[in-house]
């Protein structure tokens, strides 16, 4: 031990090895669970929408150079590789949009109960895939 | 209600005895997070529309609908709070499953760069469109 934080990080793994404590939650350690997955999955959505907004930079610029670029931008977003792209980017977008709602409400002090928790998720889970199926339903009908 | 004590300071009791934490600007992070979460509920509902207006939509259509100063700001606001968001959070990931001090900084200072970039080009754009379109 170098540092008197060092202490701190001393824990005992559940066969009862003793292992320094990860800085955060490691997936190879906790057992997967309805909470933790969709912890990550707020995570991992988060992420892959940073990445997804370079889509709509590229349709903006391109809106805004020529008529050949966002020809181009069209074109590629019509493909079927484009519309899996996009069909990804709605459903990782409603899903962080429900679990951030859910993070929000027990930002605020609501509810942590574990049968709450489990209602919550399982809420967020069928409001994510009924707006994902409802935004392309309304999308095919009105284009 | 149960009757055992409980503790109400998430540190352990030694980092407490200590005197150590953080001692950064976490709190801060945490709560433009949350302030920039709230703020993208109304502005994804009306992203979302915009979409079922646009998409398909002519260049034109696209300059024609930006032209309007309602549609401009709420497009220059989306895109700032989104990269303000995104920033926020992709940090909170590097400082999390980062652990060599160097990376870290250097990651976080690249994803911050390459994230004002694309908000100032989306600035830019949006803009050019409403302005000059």
């Amino acid at each position: 031990m170098k540092d008197v934080r060092e202490a701190l990080f001393v824990g005992t793994a559940t066969d009862g090895r003793t292992v320094r404590r990860p800085l955060s939650p490691h997936l190879q350690i906790y057992k997967p669970q309805l909470t933790s997955a969709l912890s990550i999955f707020h995570r991992i959505t988060g992420v892959a929408l940073s990445a997804g907004t370079v889509l709509l930079v590229w349709w903006l610029v391109a809106a805004a150079t020529s008529d050949a670029s966002f020809a181009t931008v069209s074109a590629v977003l019509h493909t079927w590789v484009g519309h899996l792209v996009l069909f990804g980017w709605t459903a990782a977008l409603w899903y962080h949009f429900c679990a951030g709602m859910r993070h929000l409400v027990w930002d605020a002090g609501f509810g942590f109960e574990l049968p709450q928790v489990h209602a919550s998720a399982a809420v967020v889970l069928g409001a994510t895939g009924a707006l994902t199926v409802l935004t392309w339903l309304v999308g095919a009908v009105i284009l | 209600m149960s009757t055992t004590p409980t503790q109400t300071i998430m540190r352990s009791g030694l980092g407490r005895a200590r005197g150590l934490g953080s001692a950064k600007t976490g709190a801060a992070h945490w709560f433009a997070e949350r302030v920039s979460s709230i703020a993208l509920v109304p502005l994804t509902l009306w992203f979302v529309l915009a979409v079922f207006r646009l998409a398909g939509a002519p260049r034109a259509a696209v300059g024609a609908w930006l032209a309007s100063p309602f549609n401009a700001a709420l497009m220059l606001a989306l895109v700032l709070i989104t990269f303000q968001h995104s920033a926020m959070g992709l940090q909170v990931v590097m400082e999390d499953y980062i652990h060599a001090e160097k990376t870290r900084l250097g990651a976080i200072l690249a994803m911050k760069a390459v994230t004002a970039i694309l908000a100032l080009m989306s600035v830019i754009a949006v803009l050019k469109l409403a302005i000059g379109g």
